[in-house]
């Protein structure tokens, strides 16, 4: 047949594999593929590095190579430098570490807030990492972790209290953020019930709870905290403000884990439910064997990034006066030594919130990968 | 009406056996450094009909794709009807409007309806007026038996339905060459019948086909040549009676031994 | 296990047994405990408002609301003016910051995934690193940071950047020439008018001609070309019929001109970048998610890019993006009661924040808050929920 070309230099079945042409690989095929593909992609490039060559270098410049780390006050700070403001002061952060990470809580006390660190890092290994031995054991743990950490906190049975007006900063940031996403979690996986559930008065008040929750800003709801929450209470009652907060900040997001927990449900197969009945189970047994644990797998992504949305949310509470990183901040720049700092204070916080979240989201893709190739196996 | 007689146009041109229609000279692709089709050399004529086989990841789909541009090539010549593929997009349009292709997975476009499916192309590259595109259409989904699902939409439809209805789409385009990529192999075996019944009577008609299959039963029945590929090369090609009863190469008795075996 | 039968067993528990009874005993004592929370709570609310002595009435919003709002621009609005007045202002900047953002951002978002969607690497890089960046730091971070760059580090006023001597950027705001209509201005709007109803009919009349002959008309330039051409002709010939208000400085600030304020411009930008970084992966998404092999066989059937785009891409991705995009959407309007963090009059800072605080009432004026931002989170939803039905695709 006229196939096989007579100038072939190798008998059928024996051509050994020969390295691609030199163009189409290498660094100038990586560039030329990436970088100078056509005339748009060649002005796009030169944009890119222009760009670079505009922002780095005087970033670095300020950050780092020219600022200064050590003076006690803005004037002290920018007389150290050749042209006043030309550079960071780091030291205004410096020697308000302390003050972004616990707030006003009493420096003799503040062991209490580094052991709660600890105990929770303790409590989030088991929730990550799935293979820990004895995992059914820490879980019991895990949920005792709120309320240990509210007693080290706060304070009481033995030890002394401490007001949560003092409470501030990272520290804040942490109980609200912690708090809302475990206490949220069960009351967002009983409303999602609720709202796939065939019973018409139940599946309506999860319909209005859910809508009327995401459909208005949470700034609204900590104004009701602040201002009206101690009206709906009986009479001589009352919460403290930080109670309060976390109380609106429990049931905004457990309005959100709700949506994304029906996503999870809706991806579990419908002859799921009915192997689970046809083997006799219970409407509750079948939830709690067969549907949750799917549709909780499926929705682990969506709840880290519900908690990643809350975590940011919590720099909210500065606008009802709590001193979140945030609210600690603009405080100190109120501070007429330090004042006119602001990019210091906003990056600092910045780099804080973006080191946490941007972490979380790396875990929740992961983790979305990892469902990926699960169900790709199945 | 019209088609038809197209149709038999096809059947005549096919006739004249001499006109070599794909011209491959020494084509060699490499993705990254996997070095996936070495040196391959390959006449197709007018109206031939080749099936390629060979073990998976041995380069027989990126073959067929190279041969209307879905895959670049790096080294060596594609000559279709006359127009050598480079990078010149003139010339791929031109190509791609010539040769129809029929994907394993079938590639229909979910958000149209099965009618609209066949009509797009004709519409948008021919330039045809929707009346006679949307008669061309009827036409072909008769042909491949399913006119009265033309309003559906492709999630309706079975597989085997699917498949037979990008068929037509091809068609549509009055292609020169069809390309067959696994045309079955996502399909449930009662509908692998189906499919392949419209293919065999698009040969009978006359049609150039390249197909990338492992149906045996198909190859014996309308091929005129098997090529069997391993690694990237051409290691055997010949006619089916020839190829299945007496493989020349190792490699082949190998693989005809391990798909015949069951 | 020995099951007692059904009616050896007490009268409760024979009713518990039965599907339908058990429905109705557990809606029936749902309903009855989510009553009795809400009366307790509306009981609490009466003794505790009668306990300081205050009344629930919307009567304050015709008191007069005696505070200034330095930003309104589509209504007059003084001190003197009731409350109901000021509420109506603060929902119009709401409105107002919101469909601007809106705007931006959906263009900026999707010039963003569009970038990120770039065989070019470095633009691809770049763009990632800012996406990543902005998004995992707190809205209300970027709106403060921005708000402090035009406030601290913009010059005042007399020291203005000026852009070709008709647009000022200073720590008062950005200040842009206003449009000054002049006779034979209608003319030119008229034929503006015409030259998009003329262009709706070419589109109209070539895609008929295209269903008949099959012939494809360069439909998109056409239609540019006659609305810009048409218009650009009118104002010629009626002799330039507008004249610009450039803004100029007088004494402290500027006068004429259209004044952005330095609180608008913080909101509008952070929120427009904050949010089109979102945006920007939804798109990105969105065209991934259109598998490759749609792209195949539509270039395998001998269409071309820009083709493929229009007729296979773009309609399938939509469907993809358009929910996605709308939440973004309700978030950015949502977002936009951080304004009372910078002292942007919205709903948020004018109800709920000076009135609240004027006149201590802080249900009437929650309500009416919370009541806006529903109106306007149930329109979009209702819209959602409509488009979702139309566009699904029909499948076994």
């Amino acid at each position: 047949m006229n196939g096989s070309d007579p100038a072939s230099r190798f008998a059928p079945g024996t051509h050994p594999d020969l390295p691609p042409p030199v163009r189409t690989t290498g660094v100038i095929g990586w560039s030329r593929e990436n970088l100078f593909s056509s005339p748009f992609n060649v002005a796009l490039t030169l944009l890119g590095a222009w760009l670079l060559y505009s922002i780095i270098p005087p970033v670095l410049e300020w950050a780092f190579i020219k600022s200064i780390w050590v003076a006690d006050s803005r004037t002290e700070c920018w007389g150290e430098m050749e042209v006043p403001e030309e550079a960071a002061c780091w030291a205004f952060i410096k020697g308000r570490v302390n003050l972004f990470i616990y707030g006003f809580y009493p420096v003799e006390e503040r062991w209490r807030v580094n052991l709660s660190f600890v105990l929770l890092v303790l409590a989030i290994v088991p929730v990550l990492y799935d293979r820990l031995p004895g995992r059914r054991h820490w879980m019991w743990y895990v949920a005792a972790f709120p309320f240990l950490a509210a007693w080290l906190l706060v304070g009481g049975f033995g030890l002394p209290f401490v007001e949560t007006d003092q409470f501030g900063g990272f520290m804040l940031t942490l109980v609200i953020g912690v708090t809302g996403i475990s206490f949220s979690l069960p009351i967002g996986i009983a409303l999602a019930l609720g709202r796939a559930s065939s019973m018409p008065t139940v599946r309506t008040l999860c319909v209005l709870f859910i809508e009327f929750i995401r459909g208005v800003p949470l700034i609204t709801l900590l104004f009701v905290a602040s201002t009206m929450l101690n009206y709906f209470l009986p009479p001589g009652t009352s919460f403290d403000l930080l109670m309060r907060v976390l109380i609106m900040v429990t049931l905004f997001s457990s309005a959100y884990i709700a949506e994304v927990v029906r996503g999870g449900l809706q991806g579990v197969a419908t002859g799921q439910v009915e192997a689970a009945d046809s083997l006799g189970l219970s409407y509750w047994k079948a939830q709690r064997l067969i549907v949750l644990p799917q549709a909780l797998k499926i929705s682990i992504p969506g709840i880290v990034n519900t908690f990643i949305g809350l975590y940011k949310d919590t720099t909210l509470v500065l606008i009802i006066g709590m001193l979140d990183p945030l609210g600690i901040g603009r405080a100190s720049l109120a501070d007429a030594v330090w004042a006119g700092l602001a990019r210091e204070v906003y990056l600092f916080i910045a780099v804080f919130f973006f080191l946490c979240c941007f972490g979380m989201s790396r875990y929740s893709l992961y983790l979305e990968r990892k469902l990926d190739t699960g169900h790709a196996k199945e | 009406m019209a088609t038809v007689d197209e149709t038999a146009g096809g059947a005549t041109r096919a006739s004249d056996p001499a006109e070599t229609i794909i011209s491959i000279q020494g084509m060699h692709k490499w993705f990254g450094q996997f070095h996936v089709l070495k040196d391959i050399n390959l006449d197709v004529k007018q109206g031939e009909r080749i099936v390629i086989c060979g073990p998976s990841g041995s380069g027989k789909s990126t073959l067929i794709r190279c041969i209307n541009r879905l895959e670049e090539h790096q080294q060596g010549s594609i000559v279709v009807e006359g127009t050598e593929l480079t990078s010149d997009l003139k010339n791929i349009e031109i190509i791609r409007s010539e040769v129809g292709m029929v994907f394993q997975q079938f590639n229909l476009f979910p958000h149209l309806t099965v009618l609209d499916n066949c009509t797009l192309a004709p519409i948008w590259v021919r330039k045809m007026p929707k009346a006679e595109a949307q008669e061309v259409a009827m036409s072909y989904l008769e042909r491949v038996r399913i006119p009265e699902q033309a309003e559906k939409f492709p999630g309706q439809l079975s597989g085997g339905q699917q498949q037979r209805v990008a068929i037509a789409r091809s068609l549509c385009m009055n292609p020169r060459i069809m390309l067959f990529d696994e045309p079955t192999s996502a399909l449930d075996p009662e509908m692998i019948k189906e499919v392949l019944d419209v293919m065999v009577e698009l040969a009978e008609s006359g049609m150039t086909m390249l197909v990338v299959t492992h149906e045996m039963g198909f190859a014996t029945a309308v091929a005129h040549r098997v090529i069997f590929m391993d690694e990237g090369e051409i290691i055997e090609q010949n006619a089916p009676g020839e190829f299945f009863n007496n493989p020349q190469h190792e490699r082949t008795k190998l693989f005809l031994s391990q798909i015949l075996s069951h | 296990m020995a099951a007692v039968p059904i009616e050896n067993r007490g009268l409760i528990s024979r009713l518990w047994g039965h599907q339908e009874t058990r429905s109705v005993i557990v809606q029936v004592l749902t309903v009855a405990v989510v009553f009795a929370v809400l009366a307790l709570v509306l009981r609490n609310v009466v003794i505790n408002l009668e306990a300081i002595g205050k009344e629930f009435s919307f009567s304050f919003l015709s008191a007069p609301a005696a505070y200034d709002i330095t930003f309104s621009p589509f209504i007059e609005y003084s001190s003197r003016d009731t409350h109901l007045v000021a509420a109506a202002v603060g929902i119009l900047n709401t409105l107002l910051v919101a469909v601007c953002g809106i705007v931006a951002a959906t263009l900026l978002g999707v010039t963003m995934g569009i970038l990120r969607l770039s065989r070019n690497w470095l633009v691809n890089r770049i763009v990632y690193v800012f996406l990543e960046f902005t998004r995992n730091v707190p809205v209300l971070l970027h709106i403060l940071l921005v708000h402090g760059i035009v406030v601290t580090t913009l010059p005042a006023p007399r020291k203005a950047i000026d852009i070709g001597e008709t647009m000022f950027i200073s720590n008062r705001g950005l200040y842009v020439p206003s449009p000054v209509l002049e006779a034979g201005s209608g003319i030119v709007i008229a034929v503006l008018v015409a030259a998009i109803v003329a262009a709706a009919l070419f589109r109209r009349w070539a895609k008929r001609v295209q269903v008949e002959t099959g012939k494809i008309y360069p439909v998109f330039w056409t239609c540019s070309g006659i609305i810009v051409v048409a218009t650009a002709f009118a104002f010629v010939v009626m002799g330039a019929p507008l004249s610009w208000d450039v803004p100029a400085l007088k004494g402290f600030n500027f006068r004429g001109g259209m004044a952005l304020k330095p609180e608008f411009l913080a909101l509008w930008l952070a929120l427009t970048y904050y949010t089109a970084c979102f945006i920007a992966e939804i798109v990105r998404a969105g065209i991934l998610a259109v598998s490759h092999g749609q792209t195949e066989a539509a270039y395998a059937l001998g269409v071309r890019p820009n083709r493929n785009l229009q007729l296979v891409v773009l309609p399938q991705a939509l469907r993809i993006i358009i929910p996605p995009l709308v939440s973004q959407y309700l978030n950015l309007t949502k977002n936009s009661s951080l304004a009372i963090a910078i002292g942007y009059m919205d709903i948020t800072a004018t109800i709920g924040g000076i009135s609240l605080m004027q006149t201590g009432k802080e249900m009437e004026t929650m309500i009416i808050v919370m009541g806006v931002y529903l109106v306007i989170s149930l329109l979009i939803s209702f819209f959602m929920n409509w488009f979702n039905r139309s566009i699904r695709y029909k499948e076994r």
